[in-house]
C-alpha cells in the first residue's frame, strides 16, 4: 500500500515535472529528453495500474519510436535561430488564464464528484500461470475489436505513406 | 296642302340650292369648264338658284293665304327643342330655363317680311342671271345668295330671339362672302371684314339685350315675351332708365349694327365693293331691313321704354340727316344709293321710336321696291359704262339705255316722294306720325332730309342720264341696253314701287274706301292700332298742310338739283369751290372713318399689338420657360435624390458590412494558436455553463 | 497525504498534464514544442483511460489506449513531415510567422 503511494507520488512527480520542462524550455533537444521523461513516467503509472502490456507499448513505441523521430526531426531542422528568439507568443498570457480557468473548473467537477472515485481499486485476481494483461487484451483485441484493428492498421498505412510525402523535396 | 304647317318649307328651298351649290357647284361653273359645252350646266344654276326661291315665294304666298284665313292671326309651329339649358330662377320669381326652340311663327309681320324677302330676292337672282353670267364663281355667287335668302327668312320667321340670332349672324355671314365675292381685290376683302367686325360690335349688345330678356323674363319666344309683357307685371318706364329700357336699348344696339345707323353706319358704303345685285338685294331691301324688324317684333317691349324709343328716334334722325349730307356731293353713283339707304333706313327708325311701328314696316316694304330698282338700275347703267361707277364720267345716257332710264327715272320719283308713288305714302306718313306725335324736332329733320334726298337723288339722275356725255370715247361706243333678263326686274320693281303704296294710304283720304287702309290693318294685331287712335286726334287740316309741305320740299330738292345740274352746271361748281371747307367735309364722310380709325382701329392695333406681343413673350414664352425650368428643376432634383438617396442605401449596406468587418477581420489572425485558444475559450464556458446548471 | 491512491487522484493527474500539454500548445512559438505538447495530452488521456479500465475491471479501456496510441504515433509522424516541409518552404519553424491566412 505505501509502496504504491509513494511510487503513485513518484511517477506522478516525474511525468508533470518532464511536463512543465517540455513546455517551458528554450532548447528544443531540451524538451524533447523532458518529454521522454515524462513519458517514462506515464509508463510506470501503466505498470501500477497493471497494464503491462500498455507499459510496454509505450516505452517501446513512444519513446522508443516517436521520440526518437522527434529528435531526429530536430537535428534535421536546424533550431539553433529558433531558440535564440522569442519563446512564447503573445497571447501566453491569456492562455495560461484560460488553462487555469479550465483547471479550476475542472478541479471543482472532480471535488463535487469525488464520492464516487473513493473506492480503491480491487488487486487483480493475477494467477501466475493464468492469462495475463497481454492474453486479456489479445482476446479482446482481435475478437471483438477486429475491425478497429484492421482500421488502425490502414490508418498507420496512411500516415506513412503521408510523412513521406510530406518530407519529400520533390514530390 | 297645308302652307301652315309646313312652313318649314320655306326657308328649306333656299338652304337645298345652296347646299348642293356648294357641293357640286365647281362642276356646273362655266369658267371651271371654259371650252366644253358650260353653257347647258351653266343653266342648271341659273333655273335652279332662282327657282328655289320662287318656289319659296310660292309656299309664302299659299301660307299667308291661308294665315288671312284664320281667326287669330298667329300660327306657330315648333319643330324641336334645340338649346336645352340648366334651369334658373328668372327675375319674376319662377324657375326657368335656357332653352331656344327650332320654330316658326306666322303671323302679320311675319309675313310681310317673307313675302317682301322671296319676291324681291327672286326678282334680283332672275337679274343677277344677266348681270352675273360672264363672271368667275358664278355658282358661287347664286350659292351665297341662295344661303343669304335662306338665314334671313330663319331671322324673320323664327320664333324665339335665339333663332332670329341664328339668323341675324348668319345673314352677316352671307354679307361678308357676298361683299368679298371678288376676293383677290383688297378693297373688296378689307369692306367684307369692316362689314363683319363692325356688325359684331351690334352684336354684341343684341346678344347683352337677348341673356338680359331670358333674366327678367325667363323666357325668349315672342309671345311670351309679349305676354309676359302684358301680363301688367311690368309698367311703363316714364321715370327714368329702367330694365326694360336697358334690354330695349342692348338690342337697339344690334339693330344700329345690322341697319347702319349711327355709329356703325361705316360698313354700308364700303359693301358697295360687292357686285351690284347685293347691294340691292342685302344691302337695300333686305338685311338692312332687320334690325327694323327687329325693334318692330319687340315694339310691346319699347313701348314700354319711352326713354330708349327717344334715343331710337332721335338716332334715326340724327342718321338720317348725316348720311343724307354726305350723299350730297358723292360721285360714285352706288355711294349715293348707300347713303340714300342709310338715310331711309333712319326713316325707320324714327317711325319706331315714335311708336309707329306699322309705318316703320311700310317705309321698310315700299323702300325694298325702290331702292332695288335704284341699285339694279345702277348696275344696268354700270354694265352699260362697261363698268365705270364715277358719275362724271357719264352723262346723256337716256336716249342710249331707255328703259334702264325711264325705270330709275320712276324710282326717284317714288324715293323723293312724289304723291301717286309708294315712297310718298310711307314717308308722308313717317313725317306725319313724327309730328303727332309731338317729337317736332326729329318732324323737322325729317322734312329736311327729304328735301336733300330729292336734291341728291335728282342729281344723281342729272349727271349720269341728261346733258352731254362726259364718258370717255372707248366706252362711249359700248354703251347698250342690258340684255331682257335684266329690263325685266326693273319693269316689275318698277310697277312695284308705282302700285305697292296704295295699300297704305292716309286717312286723310277718306274718299277712298278702307281696302286701301289694308297694310295697317293688317299688321295691327302684331304690332298694336293704339298710335294710330293718338295720331288721329289733330285736326284733318293739320295733317294736309304737312303733306303739303313734304310734297313742296321734294318739289323744290328737286328743282335745285335740275337748277344746278341741268340748267347751269357751271353754277354748282361755283357753289362747290364757295363752300370749299364744308364740300370737303361732306366728299370726306365728315371723317367718321377716320376718327375710328384713329381712336380704335390704330389705337387697338398698336396697342394691342404690342400688349400682345409682350403677353407672348413675358406670358405665354414665359410659360414654356417656366415649363422647362420646373423640368430641370425637377431633374436636378431626380439626380440629387438618386444620388445621395437611392445610391446613399445601397452605399450604407456595403459601409455597414464593411464597418462590420473590422471587427470580425480581427479574428481572423492567420494564427493557428489562436484558434486553439477559442477552442480553450469555448471549453471554459461550456464548462461554466454546467457549472452553473 | 498518505492517503490510499484512489481513481481521483489518477484524474487530477490526467488533467494537470492535460493543461500543462494545453498551456504548452497555446503559449510556445516553436512548432517542435507544440507537437510534443500535444503528446502530453494524448498521454494525459491514456491515464485516464487506463485509470478508469482499472476502475471498471475492464480491459476496454487499455485497448482504447493502444488505438489512441496508434493515432498518437501516426498523427506525430505526419506532424514532423509538415514541419519539415513547412521549414523547407518558409525557412521558421514559429508558429506565429505562418500567417497567410491573415486577413
Amino acid at each position: 500500500m505505501l509502496t504504491d503511494t509513494l511510487l503513485f507520488y513518484f511517477f506522478a512527480a516525474v511525468t508533470l515535472g518532464g511536463g512543465i520542462l517540455t513546455v517551458t524550455r528554450k532548447s528544443a533537444v531540451h524538451s524533447a529528453i523532458a518529454l521522454i521523461a515524462s513519458l517514462l513516467g506515464v509508463a510506470g503509472l501503466f505498470l501500477l495500474q497493471q497494464a503491462e502490456f500498455l507499459f510496454a507499448v509505450q516505452i517501446v513505441l513512444y519513446v522508443g519510436g516517436v521520440m526518437v523521430l522527434f529528435l531526429f526531426v530536430i537535428m534535421l531542422v536546424n533550431l539553433d535561430q529558433a531558440a535564440r528568439e522569442r519563446q512564447f507568443n503573445k497571447q501566453w498570457w491569456l492562455a495560461l488564464a484560460c488553462v487555469l480557468a479550465v483547471g479550476a473548473e475542472v478541479m471543482y467537477f472532480l471535488k463535487k464528484g469525488a464520492a464516487a472515485f473513493r473506492l480503491a481499486p480491487s488487486p487483480a485476481a493475477a494467477t501466475p500461470g493464468g492469462p495475463g494483461n497481454t492474453q486479456a487484451i489479445a482476446d479482446v483485441l482481435f475478437s471483438e475489436y477486429l475491425l478497429p484493428f484492421e482500421v488502425a492498421s490502414l490508418l498507420l498505412l496512411v500516415a506513412v505513406v503521408g510523412s513521406v510525402i510530406m518530407a519529400k523535396k520533390r514530390i | 296642302m297645308n302652307f301652315l304647317d309646313s312652313i318649314w318649307l320655306i326657308p328649306l328651298f333656299p338652304l337645298a340650292g345652296a347646299v348642293v351649290m356648294l357641293l357640286l357647284g365647281r362642276k356646273l361653273d362655266p369658267q371651271v369648264k371654259a371650252g366644253h359645252g358650260p353653257a347647258p350646266l351653266k343653266a342648271v344654276v341659273s333655273l335652279l338658284c332662282p327657282g328655289t326661291v320662287l318656289t319659296s315665294f310660292v309656299l309664302s304666298v299659299g301660307a299667308v293665304a291661308q294665315l288671312a284665313g284664320l281667326p287669330e292671326k298667329v300660327h306657330q309651329v315648333v319643330q324641336f327643342t334645340w338649346l336645352a339649358g340648366l334651369p334658373f330662377t328668372a327675375q319674376n320669381g319662377g324657375m326657368a330655363r335656357f332653352a331656344a326652340d327650332w320654330g316658326f311663327l306666322l303671323d302679320p309681320l311675319s309675313s310681310v317680311m317673307i313675302l317682301v324677302v322671296t319676291g324681291i330676292s327672286f326678282v334680283i337672282h332672275v337679274y343677277s342671271i344677266g348681270y352675273m353670267g360672264h363672271e368667275g364663281g358664278y355658282y358661287r355667287f347664286f350659292g351665297y345668295l341662295n344661303l343669304f335668302v335662306f338665314f334671313m327668312l330663319m331671322l324673320v320667321l323664327a320664333n324665339n330671339y335665339v333663332l332670329m340670332f341664328v339668323g341675324w349672324e348668319g345673314v352677316g355671314l352671307c354679307s361678308y362672302l357676298l361683299i368679298g365675292f371678288w376676293f383677290h381685290k383688297k378693297s373688296a376683302a378689307d369692306a367684307g371684314k369692316k362689314a363683319f367686325i363692325v356688325n359684331r360690335i351690334g352684336d354684341a349688345g343684341f346678344l347683352l339685350g337677348l341673356l338680359l330678356m331670358f333674366a327678367v323674363f325667363g323666357t325668349a319666344r315672342f309671345l311670351d315675351v309679349n305676354q309676359a309683357l302684358a301680363s301688367g307685371r311690368f309698367t311703363e318706364e316714364t321715370a327714368g332708365f329702367g330694365v326694360l329700357s336697358a334690354m330695349a336699348l342692348l338690342l337697339f344696339i344690334g339693330a344700329t349694327g345690322k341697319s347702319a345707323q349711327f355709329p356703325l353706319y361705316v360698313w354700308l358704303p364700303d359693301a358697295m365693293e360687292g357686285p351690284t345685285p347685293v347691294s340691292a338685294l342685302i344691302h337695300a331691301a333686305t338685311m338692312v331691313t332687320a334690325g327694323v324688324y327687329m325693334v318692330a317684333r319687340s315694339n310691346a317691349l319699347f313701348r314700354l321704354a319711352p326713354e330708349t324709343s327717344t334715343i331710337v328716334a332721335v338716332v334715326g334722325a340724327f342718321t338720317a340727316i348725316l348720311a343724307a349730307s354726305i350723299a350730297l356731293v358723292q360721285n360714285d353713283i352706288k355711294r349715293v344709293l348707300a347713303y340714300s339707304t342709310i338715310s331711309q333706313l333712319g326713316y325707320m327708325f324714327m317711325a319706331c321710336g315714335v311708336g309707329a311701328y306699322w309705318v316703320a314696316i311700310f317705309h321698310l316694304y315700299t323702300h325694298a321696291f325702290f331702292k332695288a330698282l335704284l341699285f339694279l338700275g345702277s348696275g344696268s347703267v354700270i354694265h352699260a359704262m362697261s363698268g365705270e361707277q364715277d358719275m362724271r364720267r357719264m352723262g346723256g345716257l337716256k336716249d342710249k339705255i331707255p328703259i334702264t332710264h325711264g325705270t330709275m327715272l320712276v324710282g326717284t320719283l317714288a324715293i323723293a316722294g312724289i304723291p301717286g308713288l309708294a315712297g310718298f305714302f310711307s314717308k308722308d306718313e313717317i313725317l306725319w306720325q313724327t309730328f303727332s306725335n309731338g317729337a317736332t324736332a326729329v318732324y323737322v329733320v325729317g322734312i329736311i332730309t327729304a328735301g336733300m334726298t330729292a336734291f341728291y337723288m335728282w342729281r344723281l339722275m342729272a349727271m349720269t342720264f341728261y346733258g352731254a356725255s362726259r364718258a370717255d370715247a372707248k366706252v362711249a361706243a359700248h354703251i347698250h341696253e342690258s340684255p331682257r333678263v335684266m329690263t325685266v326686274p326693273l319693269m316689275v320693281l318698277a310697277a312695284g314701287s308705282i302700285l305697292a303704296g296704295w295699300i297704305g294710304v292716309p286717312k286723310l283720304w277718306s274718299a277712298l274706301p278702307d281696302a286701301f287702309r289694308a297694310f295697317e290693318h293688317w299688321l295691327a294685331p302684331a304690332l298694336g292700332a293704339e298710335q294710330a287712335q293718338a295720331a288721329a286726334e289733330h285736326a284733318a287740316g293739320t295733317e294736309w298742310l304737312a303733306m303739303g309741305l313734304s310734297v313742296a320740299v321734294a318739289c323744290l330738292g328737286i328743282f335745285v338739283a335740275w337748277h344746278f345740274y341741268q340748267r347751269r352746271p357751271e353754277k354748282a361748281d361755283a357753289v362747290r369751290r364757295a363752300a370749299g371747307p364744308v364740300y370737303t367735309t361732306l366728299l370726306n364722310k365728315w371723317y367718321v372713318d377716320e376718327i375710328y380709325d384713329f381712336l380704335l382701329v390704330n389705337g387697338l392695333a398698336k396697342g394691342g399689338g404690342s400688349a400682345l406681343v409682350s403677353f407672348d413673350n413675358r406670358v405665354v414664352d414665359g410659360g414654356v420657360n417656366g415649363a422647362g425650368w420646373l423640368t430641370r428643376l425637377s431633374s436636378t432634383l431626380s439626380i440629387w435624390w438618386d444620388t445621395w438617396i437611392i445610391d446613399g442605401f445601397v452605399r450604407l449596406f456595403s459601409f455597414s458590412v464593411k464597418l462590420s468587418s473590422y471587427p470580425v477581420r480581427i479574428l481572423q489572425t492567420g494564427s493557428v494558436q489562436a484558434y486553439a485558444l477559442v477552442f480553450v475559450l469555448g471549453a471554459v464556458m461550456i464548462f461554466g455553463y454546467y457549472l452553473t446548471r | 497525504m498518505l492517503h490510499p491512491i484512489t481513481t481521483l487522484h489518477y484524474l487530477v493527474l490526467s488533467a494537470a498534464l492535460l493543461l500543462i500539454g494545453t498551456a504548452g500548445v497555446l503559449a510556445r512559438r516553436n512548432i517542435v514544442i507544440i507537437l510534443m505538447s500535444i503528446e502530453l495530452i494524448l498521454n494525459a488521456v491514456n491515464i485516464n483511460l487506463i485509470a478508469f479500465s482499472r476502475y471498471f475491471h475492464s480491459v476496454n479501456g487499455q485497448i482504447f489506449a493502444i488505438f489512441v496510441i496508434t493515432v498518437a504515433v501516426a498523427e506525430a509522424a505526419v506532424g514532423l513531415g509538415i514541419l519539415i516541409a513547412l521549414f523547407r518552404n518558409k525557412e521558421t519553424v514559429q508558429a506565429d510567422e505562418i500567417e497567410l491566412l491573415k486577413w
